[in-house]
């Protein structure tokens, strides 16, 4: 197996008197799509800072592209969860900022072509000149994807991005981050506790405890077959049952498993399951 | 609950209130004492006018009398005939000149300061116990040291107004700065903006609504304190005008520096607040 783009190699995370987190192996390889499914609580988002940079673990580090991160870097530019949009500056402006970061030498009227065409690939032509405050929740997060995705990142990082919005624009732009990052064939780390968003997204799914000293139960491959669109996601042979998978192990497993680590476990090596295989023998009896 | 009124409601009740106001006013102060009519030496007489030297008292100026100076003051505010005979429009742009610079002066030291204790919590806690125990100093009680130390009573003028704008402006700043929303640093740090881009096109924008409140603030306090800054230090200024029509019992003409005064002061403010609307932002 190839060296993967992200590793996770022995993190932990604690305060005083409190660990979120211990011993946290994982690696995202390149063109990968990776979910982060827990609770609130679990330390999800401070797993997603320390790979931004902007968070340090106390132990253990993170390789990216085979060299340990010091700190933040536009190769892996973040969705937050709140849009994050400067509210003095335009849509337009906002994209520019980011361009500007990256590309230091370009004049304005470069970074404002730019900017657009970054809109435009997110549907908000139209809505470059105006502000957040005149921009609907689903817009601002919009702009949100188009600065990210401006910079030409290695790797996109998003902390629950669609958690603050209504179902639909939710589905809408889920179905617009699937077809982004399909095209860019990009890399990308995202944390949820969305189930469906997990599922139609990701290539695999972690899944981890309730904290503290939360930890990475299992790794869930996605098998099914991609490109997958809401429309069509659950009448897929297999959605039922890797569905119900990561329900049940949010309703109770990471709950039960919390604490207690069995003898064998091997934080290195958490175990993976396919669930959305498993009823295909069934089916054909 | 608050109803909105229709402006011309307003204003039509201000205008009565003024015009009842100044109605009574003019009813109330009727002419004074004219004395009593004992002859006395007509030089002492020509010295103090024949009135006064007769006993009788100056009387409150009404306003019609009131409004017949202001047109005379105003029709050449302009003119100097020596050093204590200026016009008040003169005397304005005095005073107006010394807010300016010790104000300008103030901006440049506090906003830059303001933004490194808003930056860095050890610079913030070493320098707030000097900032808690000066701030609440009446500027005026600088004045002494500045005269002895600079020895021009002009520049000593500016310096008592600097060092009364200068706090409101520096607290303002580095509450701002410290205000600016995590996540926005976040933003900046994640696309590798670099410290001073950093403070020019983040936290600078995200501050500037608090630093303009403390502007605001700064301006109206060094409005207020440079007439009592130019009472003590004389000359020029509207502040000196004033006392010299207190020494000339020119009741009418320090009414109407009280009017110039508020409405120069009112007019700071609003260019402020102009500003300030610029650079807001709306989350």
């Amino acid at each position: 197996m190839q060296h993967p783009y992200v590793s996770f190699e022995g993190v932990t995370r604690a305060y005083p008197g409190h660990v979120v987190f211990r011993d946290l192996w994982f690696g995202v390889n390149r063109g990968e799509f990776v979910c982060l499914v827990g609770h609130s609580g679990c330390g999800k988002t401070t797993v997603l800072n320390i790979l931004a940079g902007l968070d340090a673990p106390n132990a253990g580090g993170v390789i990216v592209d085979g060299q340990e991160i010091s700190g933040p870097s536009l190769d892996r530019a973040v969705i937050f969860q709140g849009h994050a949009l400067m509210p003095w500056m335009t849509a337009e402006q906002n994209v520019a900022f980011a361009l500007s970061c990256r590309h230091p030498g370009w004049g304005k009227a470069k970074l404002r072509d730019a900017a657009r065409a970054a809109l435009e690939k997110v549907g908000l032509g139209q809505a470059a000149d105006r502000k957040p405050a005149m921009l609907s929740g689903g817009m601002k997060q919009r702009v949100g994807i188009a600065r990210a995705l401006a910079i030409e990142p290695k790797m996109l990082l998003m902390d629950e991005p669609f958690s603050a919005l209504d179902a639909l624009t939710r589905g809408a732009l889920q179905d617009e981050v699937a077809r982004l990052v399909a095209e860019a064939n990009q890399t990308a780390f995202m944390i949820t506790h969305d189930v469906d968003e997990a599922i139609l997204l990701a290539d695999r799914i972690l899944l981890m405890t309730n904290g503290p000293d939360a930890r990475c139960a299992e790794v869930v491959m996605n098998t099914l077959p991609k490109p997958r669109n809401r429309a069509t996601l659950h009448k897929l042979p297999g959605y039922h049952a890797l569905r119900d998978h990561i329900l049940e192990f949010l309703l109770t497993r990471s709950r039960t498993l919390a604490g207690t680590r069995p003898a064998d476990w091997d934080p290195k090596s958490p175990p993976d399951v396919r669930p959305a295989d498993a009823p295909l023998p069934a089916a054909a009896e | 609950m608050h109803r909105t009124v229709p402006f011309w409601q307003q204003a039509l009740l201000s205008a009565l209130l003024l015009g009842l106001f100044l109605g009574a006013w003019e009813l109330a102060a009727g002419r004074g004492g004219g004395g009593t009519g004992v002859a006395v030496d007509p030089e002492y007489a020509a010295l103090l006018g024949q009135a006064a030297a007769q006993g009788g008292q100056t009387p409150f100026p009404r306003p019609s009398e009131i409004a017949v100076r202001l047109w005379e003051l105003l029709r050449d505010p302009f003119y100097v005939r020596g050093t204590n005979d200026q016009g008040i429009g003169v005397q304005v742009a005095y005073s107006l000149l010394r807010v300016a610079a010790g104000f300008g002066l103030a901006a440049l030291v506090a906003i830059p300061l303001g933004f490194l204790i808003g930056m860095s919590p050890l610079l913030s806690g070493a320098l707030n116990p000097f900032i808690q125990v000066l701030r609440p100093v009446s500027p005026l009680a600088w004045m002494p040291l500045a005269l002895f130390t600079i020895k021009d009573s002009a520049i000593s003028s500016i310096f008592v107004i600097f060092i009364c704008s200068v706090w409101p402006m520096l607290l303002n700043t580095a509450f701002g700065v410290q205000s600016v929303r995590r996540e926005w640093l976040n933003v900046a740090r994640t696309l590798e903006a670099g410290t001073l881009r950093t403070a020019f096109r983040v936290i600078l924008p995200a501050a500037a609504p608090t630093i303009l409140t403390g502007m605001r603030i700064s301006i109206g306090i060094a409005w207020l304190v440079i007439v009592a800054a130019e009472m003590l230090v004389g000359g020029t200024g509207i502040g000196y005008w004033v006392w010299n029509q207190w020494n000339n019992l020119s009741l009418s003409d320090i009414v109407i520096a009280i009017l110039l005064i508020g409405i120069v002061g009112l007019l700071l403010d609003r260019a402020l607040g102009a500003v300030q609307r610029l650079v807001a932002w709306q989350d």
